[in-house]
């Protein structure tokens, strides 16, 4: 084990920036303007004035250099070892979608530049949008939102238009209890009441609950499907059928969209509108790596309240539209997170149709693979075949006082970052594990062997598991102190 | 586990004590112990109309976030503000120094729909 990055290795203690350095050192020297000096104060309004700034740090290049690589030796990402944190789909990024986003035609592009000279920039947003309608089974796409809960913020301001339009804008969102966990606040955003529907005893939405709760004031059903228990929601025609009966529309999360590419879509499902996360499903960096991208789309008749602007092709030219007069607007400045479009572009054709299906088939055997290989050294909480992440629980560790927690910490000491632990709510201590389909069978074989001995050690020897980690560069944090008692500001 | 008599309950683990039209409103010893160690705790202002079975706050622990829901409609007159600066108290004290809010009841009827002490101990039970 102490070969694994993590639990061993080159890691320096490093102080604060502000604590190397000295008074007056400077990284480069900034040559004399050409142009004569010019006091402020004589064309600036006083209040806009700066006076001097303390306490900057004063470093050398070098001295910079050395204090953010060691810091970033601390760093455990994709790029270092596996990372199985469930409903998040940590799958590894290819270094080719870097090389396009970093192409000098598109990185030195202004977005105020007229469109007859961004027409290459134009091409690849409005081709990325046809190719994840194709993905999904939707008519329109925007590429707008800046993740996945504002494409899901998005999605419901449609559909708040599309009711608003019709007269009334209605009340209430239904959420089955298996949601991800940003739907309740996306529909509180958008002035909806949120009601929960309890999941039934194998997983999935009960079909006489959900009839019983829809009526002509629920403007939208929202559905993760998977959902976070990670099974495919099989009565998934008939729950949309329902929502369509009484006049509602049906919003589909796109967070687990991983386990289904290629294998069957949203909008053939009955589903209206939904967003799927490029950060997760098509392999741009996440989670301190880079920003998100929550795309929106959605069926024909609601594409005229899409974001505006529109990026339009006619007579091959691009351009952006911004006459859309039932557009709910613009979600973001200028058009969005546009390196991250060129990543899940340059991911989606180095993948092809087949590529992205069997992608999303080798995720499904990789979480079947771990779900099978640790049934028994800790308890399924719902059984049956899972999709592209599995759900295990602590209740087997609890007789001997070892805890989901504990188990996480445990994994931190054998050299591996933790699943998802606590979600989904309705499973009492829950583990979700999502592999992707970038592991090895020789990666998760190691994080099983480690999640098997620490099943074994939890029998044997609890309170080694209570005092994990003890080879990280940080000891058990107290994570209560630390939100009671938050200290957010270096002093110096 | 404690649940003292003369409380109502409901199922979503609040506990509530009426006293002459006032209803004071707390979690149970069960939630605050499934919790965890509860590190914030956002409640109503005072004046706020709130209805039964509606959420009135949020209780987040270092595992979750949760809503806290009214056991009853009524005004809200007080909150608790020690639990501001000291979350612990729902932990460590929850049927008295960590109590919520006090609202007046504008339909007494509704608390007895609520569960008594005994009723919550079997669903509990129930829910092993």
């Amino acid at each position: 084990m102490a070969q694994q990055p993590g639990a061993r290795g080159l890691v320096f203690n490093e102080p604060l920036i502000f604590e190397h350095g000295r008074k007056g050192r400077k990284g480069c020297d900034v040559p004399k303007s050409e142009f004569p000096e010019t006091d402020p104060a004589a064309t600036m309004p006083p209040a806009l004035l700066r006076g001097p700034v303390e306490g900057l740090a004063e470093v050398s290049e070098p001295e910079a250099v050395r204090h953010f690589t060691r810091l970033s030796q601390w760093n455990y990402g994709v790029d270092s070892n596996f990372y199985p944190l469930g409903s998040c789909t940590m799958k590894y990024n290819p270094k080719v979608n870097e090389a396009a986003a970093r192409l000098e035609g598109f990185a030195g592009l202004h977005p105020l530049q007229d469109a007859s000279t961004a027409q290459g920039a134009l091409r690849v947003m409005y081709d990325l949008e046809r190719m994840l309608c194709e993905v999904v089974g939707m008519d329109a796409a925007s590429l707008q939102p800046a993740a996945g809960a504002q494409g899901e913020f998005a999605g419901l301001l449609l559909i708040r238009a599309y009711h608003t339009e019709k007269g009334n804008p209605r009340k209430k969102v239904i959420i089955p209890d298996s949601g991800h966990g940003t739907n309740p606040a996306s529909a509180s955003l958008c002035d909806y009441a949120t009601v929960t529907l309890p999941s039934g005893p194998d997983g999935m939405i009960d079909l006489a609950l959900l009839e019983k709760e829809m009526d002509g004031e629920t403007a939208a059903l929202m559905l993760t499907n998977p959902n976070t228990l990670g099974m495919f929601e099989k009565n998934i025609k008939k729950v949309c059928d329902i929502v369509h009966a009484k006049g509602g529309l049906v919003y589909g999360d796109g967070a687990n969209l991983n386990a289904v590419l290629g294998k069957a879509r949203f909008g053939d499902m009955g589903i209206d509108v939904c967003h799927m996360n490029l950060h997760k499903t098509f392999s741009t960096p996440h989670g301190g790596g880079g920003p998100g991208s929550g795309p929106v789309l959605a069926k024909k008749f609601l594409e005229p309240y899409m974001p505006a602007p529109r990026v339009t092709l006619r007579d091959g030219r691009y351009d952006l539209d911004f006459n859309r007069p039932k557009s709910i607007g613009a979600l973001n400045a200028f058009w969005g997170n546009f390196g991250v479009y060129l990543r899940a572009y340059a991911y989606v054709l180095t993948m092809g149709g087949a590529g992205l299906r069997e992608a999303s088939e080798t995720a499904v055997l990789n979480a079947n693979y771990i779900l099978a290989k640790l049934r028994g050294a800790y308890h399924v909480p719902y059984e049956g075949t899972c999709m592209h992440e599995c759900v295990l629980s602590d209740k087997f560790q609890q007789e001997h006082h070892v805890s989901t927690l504990d188990i996480a910490k445990g994994l931190i000491d054998r050299g591996f970052h933790p699943p998802t632990i606590y979600f989904p709510l309705i499973v009492k201590g829950a583990m979700m594990i999502e592999p992707t389909e970038t592991e090895s069978v020789e990666t998760m074989d190691a994080f099983i062997a480690a999640m098997k001995e620490i099943a074994e050690v939890a029998k044997s020897d609890p309170e080694s598991l209570a005092a994990a980690p003890v080879t990280a560069k940080v000891k058990r944090l107290d994570e209560t102190q630390a939100a009671r008692q938050p200290d957010l500001r270096y002093r110096r | 586990m404690e649940y003292p008599d003369g409380l109502s309950y409901t199922k979503d683990h609040e506990w509530a004590l009426e006293e002459e039209g006032v209803v004071t409103i707390g979690i149970t010893d069960y939630a605050q112990s499934e919790l965890g160690d509860v590190v914030f705790v956002e409640l109503p202002e005072e004046g706020t109309v709130i209805k039964a079975g509606e959420p009135f706050g949020v209780v987040e622990s270092v595992k979750s976030v949760s809503d806290l829901y009214c056991p009853v409609s009524g005004e809200v007159l007080e909150v608790n503000h020690d639990l501001e600066g000291e979350p612990e108290l729902v932990n460590s004290s929850c049927y008295d120094a960590g109590w919520m809010m006090k609202i007046a009841v504008s339909n007494k009827k509704e608390l007895g729909e609520l569960l008594s002490a005994e009723q919550y101990a079997d669903y509990i039970k129930s829910l092993k």
